[in-house]
């Protein structure tokens, strides 16, 4: 089991699910996050003072899998996020050691299906 | 009543500062233009005055709120930009130009087709009473009232197109179309159809307070420019940012539409209080369609619904609020309502143009639904000068189409032309990466919301 966890351009979310969808990878949690890696965030202005321009909005998505799901996951969130520029994010694959469904109390690799 | 005062008394315009000292001079300087109503009644002044503050309130916040809640979150701001920044720049292109333009004395044969360069920076207007009436020939408003009045409606008309182009147009691009579409578009057709001098005026059309003008010429710039700029780019269309952003525009737009159609009468009068019992009315009855509409297709009841019947309502009501009576308004709120619910929910997704906040669907559908309503079911009743089909006038219905007709084709040329020269010269649509990102933080540098403080 892995926990995969993507940080992507917000407005490239939709077609990364698209790309998930069609490899059957269809539970997952986003949440919206700040962050940069080496290229600048866009600064603003108020009032004439610049302000900010270190960080970007992003979105984080955490998908948990089966080993099986790890390269189809993995290629499906390269394929969608990618636009070529700075800035497309990053993927980081971490071992899961367990994981229980709530509602039934199964563990492990049912747990996650 | 009339209270009858000198109109050379500068304190009953205000803004306009004349010393008593120096009123024969000014006296002097305006007796061309005032020789015939040298009085001024102070009730429909202050009416026309109140209403032109409703009118204003329309563009900022009402529309600002009600096209900035539909929009994604990182293009709210462009939004509310827009709609700032237009009332400030025609503001200025109408005391300059643009009141000439539309509603000036024009030269020769050019007469019946635009206004010359008399009145512009207001010259030769001073407190003189108004000389142009739509509707009452006793209203006795000072000329300037009338002026700031018609100032807001050259104001929220460029403002309404805002919806078609809205999370994907320059800004640099919007202002230069902006301008040059006030004095190209909306000068002209408002002397047309309003100027005592204006071709369709004197044909006799029907507009009560602009449904031609302003909707219909509205609604077809904003299916031309939705056609040209091209489709937003996401995959799926996202949902409203902010709904209650859109309903308290919508209100303040019902609220402000008052404004728009009673204060059409130009006097605090019967023609007046008619013409905001049946806004209401409309407004009302395409409210609550539009919702049962929602209500039967999609099983619920949506307040974007409710609030986009609304507007649609008002929109259908403009031209007609001073020539139908209660049942008028009524059937007018009913079939708009399921006209451009069609047109939304049916036909736009199918014809394959991104019209974003559906300018032309409500104002270009529901203009053209109340300019052809205004000939059918205009009523003696209201006003017996003015009758529509129903109550046997058939003539009046075919003035109607051919002014709808003549707005819409002229608006779609010119806008066309207009759209495309700025295009290939600065550009109307930002790059791929800056839509991507959002107009707030790429145009403006700005941001509405905020993740961290």
């Amino acid at each position: 089991m892995k926990l995969i966890i993507a940080i992507i351009q917000p407005h490239r979310l939709e077609e990364v699910k698209e790309a998930l969808y069609k490899e059957e990878v269809n539970l997952m949690t986003i949440s919206e996050v700040l962050g940069h890696g080496r290229q600048k965030g866009v600064s603003e202005v108020y009032r004439g003072t610049e302000e900010g321009g270190d960080l970007l909005r992003k979105i984080r998505l955490e998908i948990a899998v089966n080993d099986t799901f790890v390269a189809p996951t993995i290629n499906a969130i390269l394929k969608g996020g990618r636009t070529g520029d700075v800035g497309d994010g990053k993927i980081f694959v971490v071992d899961l050691e367990q994981c229980y469904r709530i509602r039934t109390g199964e563990q492990g690799g049912e747990a996650i299906g | 009543m009339f209270y009858h005062i000198r109109h050379t008394c500068g304190a009953v315009v205000p803004g306009l500062v004349l010393i008593p000292l120096f009123s024969a001079a000014s006296y002097a300087g305006d007796s061309s233009a005032a020789t015939a109503a040298p009085y001024i009644d102070f009730g429909n002044t202050s009416w026309v005055l109140t209403c032109a503050a409703l009118v204003m309130f329309m563009t900022v916040p009402a529309l600002a709120l009600f096209y900035g809640g539909l929009v994604k979150r990182k293009n709210v701001l462009s939004v509310l930009m827009q709609c700032f920044i237009i009332l400030s720049v025609l503001s200025l292109q109408w005391v300059t130009f643009g009141y000439s333009l539309a509603f000036g004395p024009g030269k020769g044969p050019m007469a019946g087709v635009i206004g010359g360069f008399d009145w512009a920076f207001l010259r030769n207007i001073g407190a003189s009473v108004s000389p142009y009436y739509i509707s009452q020939s006793t209203a006795r408003i000072p000329h300037l009232a009338f002026v700031i009045f018609q100032a807001m409606f050259a104001v929220i008309t460029p403002a309404l197109i805002i919806g078609a182009f809205a999370e994907r147009i320059k800004f640099s691009g919007f202002l230069l179309f902006t301008v040059a579409w006030a004095f190209l578009v909306y000068d002209p057709i408002a002397h047309w159809v309003w100027s005592s001098d204006g071709w369709l005026f004197k044909l006799g059309v029907l507009d009560f307070a602009g449904g031609t003008v302003v909707h219909i010429n509205a609604g077809i710039a904003a299916l031309v420019t939705a056609f040209i700029i091209g489709k937003r780019k996401p995959v799926k269309a996202s949902p409203p940012h902010n709904l209650p952003f859109t309903m308290i525009g919508a209100s303040m737009l019902w609220f402000g539409w008052f404004g728009f159609n009673a204060g059409s009468a130009l006097a605090a009068d019967a023609l007046a209080a008619s013409a905001f019992v049946v806004t209401n009315t409309a407004a009302a009855m395409a409210g609550i369609t539009w919702a049962a509409l929602d209500w039967i297709f999609s099983k619920r009841p949506t307040l974007l619904g409710a609030a986009t019947g609304a507007v649609a309502g008002l929109v259908a009501i403009t031209p007609a609020a001073g020539f139908v009576d209660i049942t008028g308004a009524i059937i007018i709120g009913l079939i708009v309502s399921i006209v451009c619910y069609i047109f939304v929910v049916v036909i736009k997704p199918r014809a394959g143009y991104d019209d974003s906040l559906d300018a032309f669907g409500v104002h270009g559908i529901g203009g053209i639904w109340g300019a052809i309503a205004t000939g059918l079911l205009a009523t003696p009743a209201v006003q017996s000068a003015y009758s529509g089909f129903f109550a046997g006038s058939h003539k009046q219905l075919w003035i109607q189409l051919l002014a709808t007709g003549v707005t819409a084709a002229y608006s779609l040329v010119v806008t066309f032309c207009i759209f495309k020269l700025v295009d290939a010269t600065i550009g109307m649509r930002v790059t791929e990466k800056e839509e991507a990102m959002g107009l707030d933080i790429t145009q403006h540098k700005e941001r509405a919301i905020t993740i961290i403080e």
